[in-house]
């Protein structure tokens, strides 16, 4: 066994594969930017060497660099981790003849499948599915019609230098066939001055799944079942699961089957990704290999118990796979949730800066199932703006789905990240929403239910009760203690008393509260009655509260008159009140947060650079307004409309706060 | 009996009324509650005792005999705020629009001669419309004897105004001469002449909200130390300030029970401070983290932002804290935030609460503005604030201790009693260019040695050991201890006691 490989990655990847590594008594060494100086993956590793500036493409993807540090540290073989130079061909190359393993595939896989083209030809000699398709160039609507009715219906008819929707039609039989061909041909000609057409199969309801396979340099292999991972923005994916909760038995082992074909076939020595698309019907076609291991590896980890980078590495080494097919069953669910330094609120905006507050869940068992967090990051430590912004990959096992679910609302509830915006509440939303609940979700799920952005999540009745009798209980607690202060009046103390009135998404909730030395019991006005118990102290940031014996875990902050809350996705602002309180609250005007629909807004904390517009000066959209320098970045911000600049507030030279006005308009 | 039994209940009933519905109404449609209202909010339930409520003016000019309702405008009295006795007078807009009379204004001063003689704050609800013309210099020698009262109570019982209304002319010296002034936005103001009188004199075209707006004291004039959404959080939060102070110069600070470690280590300080010494960090995270539970009540939030200050608690007793602001003007001491700071500093001597002070600063801020409006003698108020404050001192630098602003925080040198550095302080004259460029004059058009001239320079003295072997700094401490030490400090410090030479009083640089 090799005993010193070196990671060239960095952040969370890095650090898991030191921890399998570690367990396998293999020394680590890390390399890191000047940006990850302080960085986890550096703390972890034996040794760790520097190798440049922070750009990657001046660090982490410089090969000559990597290559020097595994010459000055002697590591036998590198883990290139994903992303950076984990399919880059050019790298293995270097590695083989620099005699140094590369625990990943053989140089020929790579190339095979990095190419898009090369890789469909080579999957359809092996006879995996592939979407049905013409290449060639299609003369006439005739022939357009006849090449649909060879693949079926419904296809697709596509420019070849389309893109962004332009040329792009949807045919369900011969008449549409013909008129798509005709008007995708117009558009094409117009728009890209190329008019060549070609057609394939409009695959619908597309889910993405994606087969996991191992291959020794033996002959050897296995697939360790599916990853459905159809929850992506923007082609980046949220949400993986494992296994899917659409496939069934004879479509899987079909995948499954084909996935090894095609590693077989390009003779596949490492853990290897299949990815497909799968249509309502569960007809399945090829999509790509990735010739690396995948973010979401751990989802199939958790249901196989086979550790992905462990089996990699000993398959670099030239072990024999030591697992054999019927070995690798399905136990039970795993989920798994990509946090990102997102912003939900701004159109997932990357949010940069310290995590002032990170504070994962515990790893291990949680209620009837357990939490695992991959991460790269800790308290104190800095989301930078040069690399990708993961904070972590929170994944959770349960015995089956809907307890691998609930395990994951509960360990978002209790994963503390502040500093930052981060999409935490965003999966939270995911996991409480129907489809996902249903499993009938598609690759559109997050295009097709979030429309307009997120806008945070409505608490339903039974919740918002739950919360509202858990926040006057805790309102008490924090009262009676404040009446505990030095320098009372003797014998004329403050009692706080028992009625209070909660106020919480425009509700309003009158209870009563009835104290004992265990808990509470908060009767609500209709008569319902929940019983509160909870170690919560005023500080705590979390919340542990058993509301007639389920838990629930709010994340706390103090506010004026109650608390700001933070559970499921949902961030609301709870009043507790007397109801003397209440009654004189209720006379105060509602004040309207200003329309900002015509100011430009800081969107960050940061230093106004230079105002590109005079005041009275009529902008077009899309013009840059000002330039503000933030984290030594300078972002130019434009004109989301035509219009009238009426009044500048800032200047060259002001730092401003996120969401100052820095100019209004007419 | 019975009669005279209810004639009480009625009278009261009378007074209670105050205004009458109209006027209630009207002034609930401003978005104000009523004198009565606020002190319900202000105060524990049911703990108002009310004094005066019959009192009635004397005049008799102007057809005033016509109408005197009882209780003259403001409701006097005492009660508790968790517990604790406060006394209050809230005037009543409703009745004669809240006008000063000479009754009036006897009614203020009997509670606050009660308040000094007993050693309770004072709170004043100030809601009234000015002198009652009527009454001609009556309402002048009024607001005078409040006047008088301000001044001898200062410093002797904290004096609290809640501006929930207008307070215009003469009227706002009361609060002006008080330790805390909050504002409500959108519907109180100040000033001392109003925009009509502006306009006329000056001829400036100006609101009476952007006049003496609660944003125009919090944020340009820092006149206001605070301003709330509406009358129901301004009082909440008073209730929240009052908890912090201590009833009256003569007792400690209030201590009350808290849930907080005092060993609680917070690891990630150890990274707060970036590597690049010329970027920004929150020094708020810092007070956050070293605050029991996280607590922190901010005065002067919106104004000088290169300085902060405010209140925690350390193992449930009040500390004032002031700190130095990376992320404003780098952090650096100027009139304004000298001014900030230096009241608060004085205020927290004043009431035995003990200081801690978190230190990252450049220097002075240079420029003929600052010089013009006399950054000198505003400069030298923090000084001598700091200098003349015999509370319990913990200052811990964390970054920048620069030149004469190094001093002025709290240093050894003013009397601190302890005084912490982290290892990525940088105690010096002033930052390693500046100085080479000094030193090094000859060697300025060589680039190269300049840079090596620097790098030396930043050896010798960009750190704390330099000042820690001659003492000026007790002890370099990790960052992640921070709380755990000056809790410790602050405990050690429980029963300091000075002796400073006899004077009448101080002639601090106004």
């Amino acid at each position: 066994m090799f005993e010193k490989i070196l990671i060239a990655n960095r952040g969370e990847i890095a650090c898991r594969v030191i921890k399998t590594a570690k367990a396998m008594g293999i020394k680590t060494v890390a390399i890191y930017s000047d940006a990850d100086k302080n960085a986890l993956h550096v703390k972890m590793a034996d040794e760790a060497v520097h190798i440049g500036p922070p750009p990657a493409n001046q660090s982490y993807i410089v090969i000559d660099k990597v290559m020097e540090a595994i010459k000055q540290t002697g590591a036998q073989a590198v883990h290139p981790g994903y992303g950076f130079l984990s399919e880059n061909s050019k790298f293995a190359e270097a590695l083989e003849a620099a005699g140094v393993a590369f625990i990943g595939p053989p140089v020929g896989a790579i190339e095979k499948m990095g190419d898009k083209i090369t890789s469909k030809k080579i999957a359809q000699e092996a006879n995996v599915s592939t979407v049905p398709g013409y290449m060639g160039l299609i003369e006439d609507a005739e022939e357009a019609v006849k090449i649909s009715n060879q693949i079926g219906y419904p296809v697709m008819i596509k420019a070849s230098a389309g893109g962004g929707g332009k040329g792009m039609r949807i045919a369900w039989n011969d008449t549409e066939a013909r008129e798509g061909f005709q008007s995708s041909k117009n558009e094409a000609a117009n728009s890209f001055g190329d008019d060549r057409i070609f057609i394939e199969k409009f695959v619908t309801q597309p889910r993405h799944i994606e087969i996991q396979v191992l291959c020794d340099s033996h002959g050897n292999g296995v697939y360790l079942h599916e990853r459905e991972c159809s929850i992506q923005r923007r082609n980046q994916k949220v949400v993986e699961e494992a296994p899917s909760p659409f496939l069934d038995e004879a479509t899987r082992k079909a995948m499954g089957e084909q996935s090894l074909a095609l590693a077989h076939a390009v003779g596949y020595a490492s853990a290897g990704t299949v990815e497909f698309i799968v249509d309502g019907d569960r007809n399945f076609y090829f999509l790509e290999m990735n010739t690396r291991l995948q973010v979401e590896h751990p989802v199939t980890e958790l249901i196989t118990g086979v550790d992905l980078v462990e089996q990699m590495i000993r398959v670099a080494d030239g072990e024999v796979l030591g697992i054999k097919q019927e070995d690798l069953k399905i136990n039970g669910w795993a989920i798994e949730n990509r946090l990102y330094a997102e912003d939900p609120y701004r159109n997932f905006l990357p949010s940069i800066g310290r995590l002032t507050r990170y504070r994962p869940p515990v790893e291990g068992a949680l209620g009837d199932g357990t939490v695992r967090n991959d991460t790269g990051v800790f308290e104190g430590g800095e989301i930078s703006m040069y690399y990708d912004p993961m904070i972590a990959k929170l994944c959770t096992w349960g015995p089956d789905r809907a307890t691998a679910i609930e395990t994951m609302r509960t360990a978002l509830d209790s994963f503390e990240v502040e500093g930052i915006g981060h999409n935490l509440p965003f999966v939270a939303a995911v996991m409480d929403h129907d489809i996902f609940i249903k499993g009938d979700m598609t690759t559109a799920f997050i295009e097709e239910q979030y429309p307009d952005g997120f806008e945070g999540v409505t608490l339903d009745e039974t919740a918002l009760s739950r919360v509202a009798a858990a926040c006057a209980a805790m309102h008490r607690v924090a009262e009676i203690r404040r009446t505990r202060v030095s320098g009372r009046m003797d014998n004329h103390e403050r009692k706080v008393g028992d009625d209070w009135v909660v106020t919480a998404q425009g509700a309003r909730m009158d209870v009563t509260v009835d104290a004992d030395k265990d808990g509470a019991t908060v009767q609500l006005k209709d008569g319902a009655s929940l019983r509160v118990e909870s170690d919560w102290t005023p500080g705590d940031s979390l919340a542990r509260v058993m509301i007639d014996g389920t838990p629930m875990v709010l994340k706390v902050d103090k506010m004026v008159g109650g608390f700001r809350i933070r559970f499921r996705g949902a961030d609301i602002k709870v009043h507790v009140r007397t109801p003397r309180q209440a009654e004189l609250a209720d006379l105060m005007p509602e004040k309207l947060p200003p329309d900002t629909s015509k100011m430009l807004l800081c969107p960050m904390p940061g230093l106004i650079v230079k105002i590109d517009v005079a005041e009275g000066e009529e902008v077009q959209e899309g013009q840059a307004l000002c330039t503000v320098e933030a984290m030594k970045m300078e972002n130019i911000l434009r004109a989301e409309k035509k219009g009238i600049v009426t009044k500048i507030n800032a200047g060259p030279g002001d730092s401003l706060a996120v969401d100052e006005v820095i100019m209004e308009f007419e | 009996m019975k009669d005279i039994l209810s004639e009480l209940d009625e009278r009261r009933a009378a007074a209670r009324a105050g205004g009458g519905e109209r006027r209630v109404a009207s002034q609930h449609a401003k978005g104000k509650l009523t004198a009565r209202e606020r002190i319900d909010l202000l105060l524990d339930e049911d703990s108002f005792e009310e004094y005066d409520m019959f009192v009635r003016h004397r005049c008799t000019d102007f057809g005033m005999e016509a109408e005197r309702p009882a209780g003259d405008g403001v409701v006097t009295g005492w009660g508790t705020v968790n517990g604790r006795q406060v006394y209050v007078f809230s005037q009543d807009f409703t009745v004669m629009g809240g006008s000063v009379s000479e009754t009036h204004g006897a009614k203020i001063c009997k509670i606050m001669d009660m308040a000094m003689q007993n050693g309770a704050p004072v709170i004043g609800i100030n809601d009234s419309g000015g002198a009652r013309i009527q009454e001609g210099v009556s309402s002048l020698a009024a607001y005078g004897e409040v006047f008088q009262r301000n001044i001898d109570a200062s410093g002797v019982v904290p004096q609290i105004s809640m501006i929930m209304g207008p307070c215009a002319g003469g009227a706002v010296y009361s609060p002006a001469m008080t330790d805390f002034i909050f504002m409500v936005k959108d519907s109180s103001y100040m000033f001392v002449t109003g925009p009509d009188v502006v306009k006329t004199v000056t001829n400036e075209q100006v609101t009476a909200e952007e006049l003496g707006g609660a944003t125009t004291h919090t944020k340009k004039s820092s006149v206001a130390d605070a301003a709330f959404e509406n009358d129901v959080e301004a009082l909440a939060e008073v209730r929240r300030l009052i908890d912090f102070l201590p009833l009256n110069n003569r007792e400690k600070p209030p201590v009350r029970p808290f849930f907080d470690s005092p060993d609680r280590v917070e690891p990630s300080l150890d990274t707060l401070v970036p590597e690049n010494p010329n970027a920004p960090y929150d020094m708020r995270e810092l007070i956050l983290k070293t605050a029991d539970e996280g607590d922190f009540y901010e005065i002067q939030k919106d104004f000088a932002g290169n300085i902060i200050t405010g209140f925690i608690r350390l193992e449930g007793r009040t500390v004032g804290v002031v700190a130095n602001q990376p992320m404003v003007l780098a952090g650096c001491l100027d009139i304004d935030s000298s001014r900030k700071a230096a009241r608060f500093v004085r205020f927290c001597d004043a009431f035995e609460i003990p200081l801690l002070t978190f230190v990252d600063v450049p220097g002075f801020l240079p420029g003929t503005t600052q010089e013009y409006n006399g950054v000198i003698k505003h400069g030298a108020k923090l000084l001598y604030a700091y200098g003349e404050a015999t509370v319990p001192k913990v200052t811990v630098i964390t970054r920048k201790a620069y030149g004469g602003a190094y001093v002025v925080m709290s240093s050894k040198h003013l009397m601190g009693d302890v005084n912490y550095a982290w290892p990525t302080s940088e105690i010096a004259v002033m930052g390693a260019k500046g100085a080479t460029e000094i030193l090094y004059r000859s060697e300025l058009n060589d680039p190269e040695k300049i840079a090596a001239r620097a790098a030396d320079y930043e050896d010798r003295f960009a750190n704390p050991f330099v000042a820690a072997e001659k003492g000026f700094v007790d002890e370099v401490i990790m960052p992640q201890s921070t709380r755990k030490r000056v809790a410790r400090a602050f405990a050690a410090l429980r029963n300091k006691s000075t002796n400073k030479p006899w004077k009448k009083h101080d002639n601090i640089p106004l």
